[in-house]
């Protein structure tokens, strides 16, 4: 690219982030600033996530509908590396809970090494079904009675094993690391086949995850949720009572209570910015050096990189591990700006499938793009409700209060944002497939 | 003696039965994904919502007829609203073919594009569902509930134990094998289905021999369209509406879709039964099966479950796992992956 191009995109890039800002400006004015800052928040952890899949999709081609998975990866992780363990839990179950999963583990080992090693055909057969049936009981036969002590530890307060008690800040790095361990073995299985196999099994993969996480209760509670993680912020209420904050209020002119929750929210946006940063510029630093120039060259011609000696399918892994390890550190970060845990909050459509919009409607294959398409797309998945109900009742003014038509419509005007995001998807998809801030 | 027959009742009222009609409805379903794979060359997701889509449109006609009085008791009136409910769809599919996959088609665009585009329609299905009839949980089943009773059953035949046959399921497992036959009555006697295995066996040769390709696109989708709804309303009424279901049944069609092999009609069928089977295989409680076949002081303590119910979609995605891992062109398969 000649430098006067290059010059037009980077002006470009400013200009629709300048915007991006301006439009966050204008929620915090006529709505609130809580409100914008909560948007900008969840906006910053779009955005890592949306450079996940762009490392994915947009360097090597290839579709991982399991976003949701990894992200739950993420955040279950925050809630063990954070919370302080329950003693009397790991001593009721947690050797029977260890022993059982390093049985599964060891029969897993084992499986495959005799699928590997032994002689083929009917010994290799018997040897295998042996192994896994007699692993599957020995592991049961320590598990649930070792899970049933540990449920019944505290139930309405602990009931799980708990975590390590670190500072919630490891998480974010563990989460990652976790999330780049499933999507190895994930990898293995699912790479090398066709295209389609990925996006089915990644499917199927981040489904059982949120239903292990939902199910088993002495991991993380199950459905009961695990709230009031530590922070690694400062709180409200201590804000509030420190002088020098008072002080800080007083000469701002703002009550220290509205300022408290503002400075909270501005120091998880610092936080969330520096990992964006980070990761941002180490993605750019990967995309174009060699390794990056070698992604995308078998991404636009699988066949011919093979034939220049590439190793496509390991490349492949490398790189879906890489991505899925960035969803998981937005995972992660996720958990922390809740502070809880909550399986059941993890909804496909709300959660994967948003996450591709932004990657496709921010420029695949640009890592700017993919982190202006998460701002953007966050936005509008916001503001889409108040927009959608104002078009409602604008729609419907003509009807009167009570028709039920005009109440079935404004119901159901939260539906139109699934809509307004399919609309955008396919549009783009098909005007403009390059995206927002096209690939260089 | 008696035990043991007891316990074969027991198993075909619990596990054979029910899976024999799950097997069916995802038979079905993963018969319109191995066809649109075969023809158009893409994994369509948006599969379960278009289920869901005809379900929908079948289900408000036969509120319609249930409300004007019109019923085909003992049969449910949803039967007499399926042609109505089967034509939207396929109006449905052809507008959305038309307005959207072709382009894709024109540009010859990467399976992996249109998977994503196929992403997008499963957005606006999603929506334009949930918008007209909510995202709730709907019935519409009527006429009569039962082909034969547990008790009458027990009756009958003078045993301990017996087998309930729900009229949604005789009609699931009836309509799956009409449609299969007529499915592979159609593919591989009639011009049109000859056609359409010429162009999924080799695009340009067909193309040569003078296949018109849009018309065998637009037979594809209206069988496809034809089967989603035929698969979403009998799920419907053997279960309950609602359209989240819908969108969960992906993982258990794609799964069978892949078993049988992608694009191949006959294993998408055998697919769809190992599937079913398995699930409902691998969460049955045994406790009462294996009381019956063993001496009293034998009978096991606990529910004897090997997987519990939470986990039915991991029994999908472990036969999915499977099937990459040894036979990734799927059990029927002959293409290479």
């Amino acid at each position: 690219m000649n430098p006067a191009a290059r010059k037009r995109e980077n002006i470009r890039t400013i200009c629709m982030f300048a915007a991006m800002f301006a439009a966050l400006t204008v929620v915090g004015v006529i709505q609130s600033w809580p409100l914008a800052l909560a948007i900008l928040n969840l906006c910053l952890i779009s955005a890592v996530m949306s450079l996940g899949v762009n490392i994915q999709w947009g360097y090597a081609g290839l579709v991982n509908f399991g976003i949701l998975g990894f992200a739950a990866l993420g955040g279950v992780t925050a809630v063990l590396v954070s919370v302080a363990p329950v003693p009397a839990a790991w001593k009721a179950g947690g050797a029977g809970v260890i022993i059982a999963l390093s049985v599964a583990l060891t029969t897993i080992l084992t499986a495959v090494f005799a699928a590997r090693r032994a002689p083929a055909g009917l010994p290799r057969r018997l040897i295998l079904a042996c192994v896994i049936l007699g692993g599957y009981f020995l592991a049961r036969a320590f598990f649930f009675p070792a899970v049933e002590a540990i449920e019944a530890v505290d139930p309405t307060k602990a009931g799980f094993l708990g975590g390590l008690g670190l500072p919630i800040l490891l998480s974010w790095i563990a989460g990652g690391l976790f999330a780049a361990v499933v999507a190895w073995v994930i990898g293995k299985i699912a790479l090398g086949l066709r295209a389609d196999y990925l996006a089915i099994a990644t499917l199927g993969i981040s489904e059982i995850i949120i239903a292990v996480l939902k199910n088993e209760d002495w991991l993380a509670r199950g459905v009961k949720n695990v709230s009031g993680l530590p922070r690694p912020v400062p709180y409200e209420v201590d804000l509030q009572q420190a002088l020098w904050f008072q002080d800080w209020a007083a000469r701002l002119g703002a009550s220290p209570v509205e300022l408290s929750s503002l400075f909270v929210k501005l120091c998880y946006a610092g936080l969330f910015a520096i990992v964006l940063f980070v990761l941002l510029w180490l993605s750019e630093r990967a995309l174009h050096s060699p390794w990056g120039r070698m992604m995308r060259a078998i991404r636009d011609n699988e066949l011919a990189a093979s034939a220049m000696g590439k190793d496509v399918t390991r490349r492949h892994l490398q790189v879906f591990v890489l991505g899925s390890a960035v969803v998981g550190v937005a995972g992660a970060m996720l958990t922390t700006l809740d502070g809880q845990f909550t399986p059941a909050s993890y909804q496909p459509l709300r959660f994967t499938f948003i996450i591709w919009v932004m990657a496709i409607v921010g420029g695949s294959g640009n890592n700017r793009g993919a982190v202006l398409g998460g701002f953007v797309i966050w936005f509008f998945w916001v503001e889409a409700e108040p927009i959608g109900l104002w078009v409602m009742d604008l729609l419907t003014s003509g009807l009167s209060q009570d028709s039920p038509l005009r109440r079935h419509l404004m119901e159901s005007a939260a539906h139109m944002r699934l809509m307004i995001m399919g609309v955008i998807l396919l549009l783009v998809l098909r005007f403009s497939p390059r995206g927002l801030i096209p690939e260089r | 003696m008696d035990g043991f027959l007891s316990a074969l009742i027991l198993l075909s009222n619990f596990v054979i039965v029910p899976s024999m009609a799950y097997g069916s409805q995802l038979a079905i379903g993963a018969l319109a994904v191995t066809l649109i794979y075969a023809i158009l060359r893409f994994s369509d997701f948006a599969q379960g919502d278009t289920m869901a889509f005809g379900a929908m449109a079948t289900i408000l006609l036969t509120w319609v007829l249930q409300y004007w009085d019109v019923s085909i008791s003992p049969l449910p009136t949803a039967l007499l609203a399926l042609p109505f409910g089967v034509l939207c769809t396929i109006v449905l599919c052809l507008l959305i073919d038309r307005w959207v996959y072709r382009f894709y088609r024109r540009v010859k665009a990467k399976p992996e594009v249109l998977m994503i585009v196929s992403v997008g329609v499963m957005f606006v299905y999603n929506s334009v569902v949930r918008f007209i009839i909510g995202p709730g949980d709907r019935w519409f089943v009527d006429g009569e509930r039962f082909i034969i009773t547990a008790p009458a059953f027990k009756r009958l035949s003078g045993l301990d134990e017996g087998v309930a046959f729900k009229t949604t399921q005789g009609l699931t497992i009836l309509t799956a094998v009409i449609v299969v036959a007529a499915l592979f009555w159609f593919l591989n006697r009639s011009r049109t289905g000859k056609s359409m295995r010429a162009y999924s066996d080799n695009e340009d040769l067909a193309l040569l021999s003078g296949i018109d390709p849009e018309r065998v696109v637009r037979t594809t989708w209206m069988i496809a369209a034809t089967l989603a709804t035929i698969a979403g309303v009998l799920y419907g009424l053997d279960k309950s509406f609602k359209p989240f279901t819908y969108f969960n049944l992906l993982l258990p069609i794609f799964a069978a879709a892949i078993v049988g092999g992608l694009g191949n009609p006959l294993g998408a069928i055998a697919g769809g039964f190992t599937i079913a089977f398995s699930e409902v295989a691998l969460t049955y409680a045994y406790r009462k099966f294996l009381a019956y076949l063993t001496p009293g002081e034998w009978a096991p303590q606990g529910l004897v479950q090997l997987l519990s119910t939470d986990y039915k979609f991991a029994v999908s995605f472990v036969i999915l796992v499977l099937v990459l891992l040894l036979r990734p062109t799927g059990i029927f398969g002959r293409r290479s992956p």
